[in-house]
């Protein structure tokens, strides 16, 4: 790498992150620390029915024990402090609000807030095709166009509404994926979950636009614990995304959310994530412990789960959205960039566990590093005894910006099943010498150079999402890669 | 006009004690196209990547003007903008980058430096499409990422795709010719000639002389050892096609 690169990189820890500022509104908040009482204070502030209380305290007082035992998952190749789970704070409503009736009842900051991060929640100004659920701390602000989609028979709605107005399905297939007992913050945010979405696409149907969630953590001292449940009759089709900022703190925040996806036959869930929460500064000062259990069971035959994944944010990255390949032919896909820079920490894979006959997953991780920051890829592929005719290939790609920086590549493969094929390969590179010189005899700088090669290198995972998205996250990586090059 | 003034060019590689080029004088007038010829390891690729910037080449002595101005100050990008154009010997894979989004910048780069307004989408895509089809190139070719998984051939003819999308005022093909068959041979000196004007010059590198048979060179340059030891006219390539390198290497023995 020539002198001049490798000094250019060096630039950009510093640069500034975008979403860094703060929308000043009275909040009000549960006060500091867990307990059960906190926990059903959160229940209680938001309404919910007594089975929904009852699952809480039981997740909350196996996530005590898990404490007090001593079982705190830290296996991972990551570096950073436990949070202080009694010093913080579980529940914040912007406005004092947990629930709008209707987009006139929020409260203009709020929707310049979203408006500021390019998401207007007024429908004539929306991006046609995308129907948002917004939520900002504890709380889901707005979902937009509603009518359009329940012409359709489509759910899409704050879980803490679809709690209250359909509470058949979310008892059923709550915590059937992800189970409370799962992990420590699995656990935690089951007891102590604030908001997120629901969809639900019955039998047959294709849901008419994209879905997408947008997440802003916007109060001090508070954690977000959203959780998403998607759940597809036979036959139904639905791309859904998730896209989260936060502002610039000097302390870190926890994120742990949980996601669970259930496919029945035939049917198909897209699930995109781009992830942009606060990285903490230049010498590794706060930002975003994104902690974070994402799980899809492809449960009837011939369903499909995709995951595409753009993660740039957060001091500290730790997920592995997964399947479960119950369903003969079952297709489950992985797709992921993880781009870390400064001090930022990420070991993120997934996890493909092939049950069905027939089942066939598809792995493509690519890890960006820049100047001191740390990147893994953790993977696992598991086929059962029964799973005859499985298929995996795994691609596992890494990209060194620099001489600082780390990359890792944990992939386990535990097959119990002769018949299957599982391929593996994996790469390490730097942006080659001869490459910038290629593009620079074409009269690109270094910084145009740089990004063209590194969005080259994410282009087969970037492909993946969702069209209306795919310009975001090519910005998302500019921005990232943009420096004090003069 | 000169547009390339090479003037007692010493050359070597930075942190080693290693010479490549021992003094080449060189003046290429605007229009006119001019081969290097020179065996393997003579110092032609080198004089190329010097031309166009590269950095691990130090100059020890010696100065390169261009349109009269020292080129050597030049930033490789700005060389580009400025408008001198390099045909890769061999043409490196940009993974997953676009043809399309590659030339796009490069093509608004090099017109922004010459005051020309931006190519916006839709502009530049049909551009793109007039230019390969005058070059003869497989359209299919734009669709897919920068040089990668194209063959020997493709990669070169691609090269000259670029040539011709970028419109230099001086392009150097290094060795652009060797290991094309005969057919891709001829395309790729269509392509060239098509692109021949008043106002560009041409620094043909060249092994054979084979491609001087449909590229008709105004002057011919031997090249030995880091310094061009013989000038002529076109048939000073046929000369050496005849005797062989080995009868200039005599010839300059004798000289000396
Ligand atoms: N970067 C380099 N480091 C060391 N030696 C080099 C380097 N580049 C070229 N050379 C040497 O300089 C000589 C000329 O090389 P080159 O310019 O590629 O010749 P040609 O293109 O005429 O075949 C060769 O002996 C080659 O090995
Ligand atoms: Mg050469």
């Amino acid at each position: 790498m020539s002198t001049s690169e490798t000094e250019y990189l060096k630039g950009k820890a510093s640069e500034e992150y975008k979403h860094g500022w703060y929308t000043d509104i009275e909040s009000e908040k549960a006060p500091r620390g867990l307990s059960e009482d906190i926990v059903r204070y959160i229940s209680k502030r938001k309404d919910e029915p007594e089975w929904l209380t009852e699952w809480r305290l039981k997740a909350y007082r196996y996530f005590k024990q898990l404490i007090d035992s001593g079982h705190y998952p830290d296996w991972a190749h990551l570096d950073y402090e436990r949070p202080d789970f009694e010093n913080m704070r579980y529940f914040a409503a912007p406005n004092g609000q947990a629930q709008y009736e209707s987009l006139d009842d929020v409260p203009d900051e709020i929707l310049e807030t979203f408006e500021r991060l390019g998401i207007p929640l007024e429908e004539q100004k929306a991006l046609t095709g995308v129907a948002v659920d917004a939520v900002m701390d504890s709380v889901s602000v707005a979902t937009t166009f509603k009518e359009k989609l329940r012409e359709k028979g489509v759910i899409f709605k704050s879980f803490g509404e679809a709690a209250k107005d359909h509470p058949e399905l979310v008892r059923q297939h709550l915590g059937s994926v992800v189970p409370y007992t799962d992990n420590l913050y699995a656990a935690l945010n089951s007891a102590v979950f604030s908001d997120g979405s629901f969809v639900y696409v019955p039998e047959g149907v294709t849901c008419p636009m994209e879905l997408s969630t947008y997440f802003r953590i916007n109060e001090a001292g508070t954690g977000q614990f959203e959780r998403t449940l998607i759940v597809t009759e036979p036959g139904a089709y639905v791309s859904y995304l998730e896209g989260c900022t936060a502002p610039m703190r000097k302390e870190n925040q926890l994120h742990a959310a949980v996601v669970e996806l259930v496919a029945h036959e035939d049917s198909e869930i897209k699930y995109s994530t781009i992830q942009n929460w606060y990285p903490g500064d230049e010498d590794g000062n706060g930002g975003i412990y994104n902690l974070v259990t994402k799980r899809g069971i492809c449960k009837g035959d011939n369903s499909k789960i995709s995951w595409t994944q753009l993660e740039t944010g957060s001091a500290v990255t730790q997920k592995y959205p997964s399947v479960i390949l119950a369903g003969d032919n079952s297709v489950g896909e992985f797709y992921s960039v993880a781009f870390t820079k400064g001090h930022q920490q990420a070991d993120t894979g997934t996890k493909m566990q092939h049950i069905g006959k027939n089942t066939k997953s598809t792995i493509i991780s690519k890890g960006i590093s820049a100047d001191v920051a740390d990147n893994s890829y953790r993977g696992l592929v598991k086929v059962s005894a029964n799973a005859d005719g499985a298929r995996n290939f795994s691609q596992c790609d890494s990209m060194l910006l620099g001489p600082d920086c780390g990359a890792h590549t944990y992939p386990y493969i535990e097959s119990n099943n002769p018949t299957a094929q599982i391929e593996h390969e994996a790469t390490t590179s730097k942006v080659g010498d001869d490459q910038m010189f290629y593009c620079h005899q074409r009269g690109l700088g270094e910084e145009e150079a740089l990004k063209l090669i590194v969005n080259g290198f994410c282009q087969e995972v970037l492909q993946e999402l969702p069209m209306e998205f795919a310009v975001e996250a090519k910005e998302l990586l500019d921005i990232e890669l943009e420096g004090s090059v003069g | 006009m000169a547009l390339l003034e090479i003037k007692n060019l010493h050359v070597g590689v930075e942190d080693e004690d290693i010479k490549i080029l021992n003094g080449v004088d060189l003046t290429l007038d605007t229009g006119d196209l001019h081969a290097i010829m020179g065996p393997n390891g003579s110092g032609k690729s080198t004089l190329a990547a010097v031309l166009a910037g590269r950095e691990e080449y130090e100059v020890l002595d010696g100065e390169i003007l261009y349109d009269g101005e020292n080129l050597l100050e030049l930033e490789p990008e700005e060389r580009a903008e400025a408008g001198v154009f390099l045909a890769f010997q061999y043409p490196v894979e940009l993974p997953g980058v676009s043809m399309t989004n590659f030339l796009k910048e490069a093509v608004n780069s090099v017109r922004e430096a010459r005051g020309q307004d931006e190519l916006g989408s839709a502009d530049f895509l049909q551009y793109m499409r007039e230019r390969a089809d005058m070059m003869g190139l497989n359209a299919d070719l734009t669709k897919r990422s920068v040089n990668e998984g194209f063959s020997g051939g493709e990669k070169k003819r691609n090269e000259i795709f670029q040539l011709a999308m970028l419109e230099p005022k001086l392009a150097i093909l290094d060795e652009t010719d060797s290991g094309l068959d005969i057919d891709a041979l001829k395309n790729v000196a269509d392509g060239v000639n098509k692109l021949r004007s008043e106002d560009r010059g041409f620094l043909i590198i060249t092994h054979y002389q084979r491609i001087l048979d449909y590229i008709v060179p105004d002057h011919v340059h031997v090249m030995l050892d880091g310094k061009i030891v013989r000038t002529g006219d076109k048939d000073l390539a046929l000369e050496l096609e005849e005797h062989g390198y080995d009868w200039v290497r005599e010839e300059a023995a004798a000289a000396a």
